[in-house]
């Protein structure tokens, strides 16, 4: 069956065409919102077409790592929640929920985002931990681009709450934000024959031949990859790859920027 | 003690602002969106569809399968670990008690209707505002129902009976009891009764009967979110 439906989109896409009507390196509408969690230090809902994740931002007063002690540190996971989309099931996180949570993770810590430093607060002893989470509301394609916005704008948005030297007071948001220098962005290029395109819907993330993630910074290097599916790809695909996720971060850029 | 004005100034008798959503997910069956005060709940259905694993299936009659969860940072005080709790566990299985009155399995042999509730923000009253939304959700998955359930907590804040507690009344340094109630609305039959706290039987009688005042509000918020998604049907067609 997929097969089959993995044929027709090759055949259209050499003429140009997508299933829904889309170009093959044409985004669907991206809307960013900012602070949409009471609960959480900072947030964001992100939509990319009918693909909508929740991402919050819970912070945390922990020990730093004995290899970096005057480090804070942050932690990305990933919910595949079955609400979101009838292939998911309810249990611990699956490969693709980790993979997505690692690659986000990946962006975010090798562009150096945050400064890991400044969220340490008494070294060796006590550090702030930025826990990031991101929740599936409706799964239809490229939930790891979506992710990713979600997890820059939720740190963004972030206040940390009072902390008094001992203990939290998570109902009092101070006006300290997190110390946040760069603006890494995952774009997601998919190979389907000898076609590229962007932005996958479900059907066609199921037939790909090959993808590859690129997270972009605002200087437009790269700070994180993963390339994923069964077929290989040739130094040609990866330069022609690279240079849409460039662009198309550029693009988005300026939609969080917005937001 | 006297409990004189509440602490976010509704009247004793005043629900929090509420709002509710139909259709909000559009992979799923059937799908709501509710807010209560700052409790925001999502509902989504799926199925009836094939159960598994297939010792599990009656031939007789299909099953509801409830699953309430809270997503990470959705409390108010540290991150919620995920992977669900004994409380996670309780309340799926009490949210499926609640609704299961209004369907008729029979219809669905071999099957599971799978409904997921899933908070992103909670301040007290989750699994009412859970059950709202798994109301609308079936009935947005064009399931038949008897009737749409609803829930709400009314309890009691030292001498005041009161309805829908906020986490700062639940938290009150003082007598406070917390009374979780889903009911039928056309039949007023309840299907949900949970109580933390110590009253008086008396007290209990007179909490319950505060639902009466409340619940046609609920109720047509309720009929108004499947309402206006029908007419987006209509306009889409």
């Amino acid at each position: 069956m997929d097969e089959e439906i993995k044929e027709e989109i090759k055949k259209a896409l050499a003429e140009g065409i997508r299933f829904d009507g889309r170009k093959p390196l044409e985004f669907r509408e991206i809307t960013v919102e900012k602070g949409v969690v009471e609960t959480a230090e900072g947030s964001a809902r992100v939509r990319i077409g009918k693909t909508e994740v929740l991402c919050g931002v819970k912070m945390e007063v922990g020990t730093p790592y004995p290899d970096t002690p005057d480090e804070g540190t942050i932690s990305v996971n990933a919910e595949f929640l079955p609400l979101a989309s009838p292939d998911f099931e309810a249990g611990p996180p699956g490969d693709d929920a980790v993979e997505l949570a690692r690659v986000v993770d990946r962006g975010i810590r090798e562009a150096k985002t945050l400064d890991f430093k400044k969220l340490c607060i008494v070294p060796g002893e006590k550090c702030w931990i930025v826990n990031i989470d991101i929740c599936t509301i409706n799964a239809d394609g490229n939930l790891i681009d979506a992710s990713g916005i979600a997890a820059l704008a939720a740190l963004q948005d972030t206040r940390l709450p009072k902390f008094d030297g001992e203990r939290i007071d998570y109902h009092e948001k101070t006006e300290q934000k997190l110390p946040i220098s760069r603006e890494p962005i995952p774009v997601t290029v998919i190979k389907f024959g000898s076609s590229y395109i962007v932005d996958p819907s479900r059907i066609e993330e199921k037939t790909m031949d090959a993808r590859l993630t690129a997270a972009v910074t605002e200087k437009g290097t790269i700070c994180a990859l993963q390339k994923g599916g069964d077929s290989p790809l040739t130094m040609e695909d990866v330069n022609r790859m690279i240079d849409i996720a460039v662009e198309k971060a550029a693009e988005i850029r300026k939609k969080l920027r917005e937001a | 003690m006297s409990y004189d004005k509440r602490i976010d100034g509704r009247k004793f008798n005043e629900l929090r602002p509420m709002t509710a959503k139909a259709g909000v997910i559009p992979n799923a069956d059937g799908s709501a969106y509710v807010k209560m005060g700052k409790t925001e709940a999502y509902a989504s259905v799926y199925g009836p569809r094939n159960l598994f694993p297939k010792f599990l299936q009656d031939p007789e009659k299909g099953i509801l399968r409830c699953r309430y969860n809270m997503m990470p940072f959705s409390g108010a005080g540290e991150r919620v670990r995920p992977g669900g709790s004994r409380r996670s566990k309780e309340i799926s299985m009490v949210t499926e008690k609640a609704l299961l009155p209004v369907l008729d399995l029979r219809q669905f042999p071999n099957s599971v209707i799978d409904v997921f509730i899933e908070l992103s923000s909670t301040d007290a009253g989750s699994r009412c505002a859970g059950i709202c939304a798994a109301a609308i959700a079936l009935a947005d998955a064009g399931i038949e129902m008897k009737d749409l359930p609803l829930a709400v907590a009314v309890g009691k804040v030292e001498d005041k009976i009161l309805v829908d507690l906020c986490y700062d009344e639940e938290a009150y340094p003082g007598e406070v009891a917390d009374i979780p109630v889903a009911i039928l609305p056309r039949t007023g039959e309840i299907t949900l009764l949970q109580m933390d706290g110590e009253v008086t039987k008396e007290q209990l009688m007179q909490a319950l009967s505060l639902i009466k005042e409340v619940a046609p509000k609920i109720h047509q918020i309720q009929v108004e979110a499947l309402k206006s998604r029908f007419q987006d049907y209509e306009a889409e067609e």
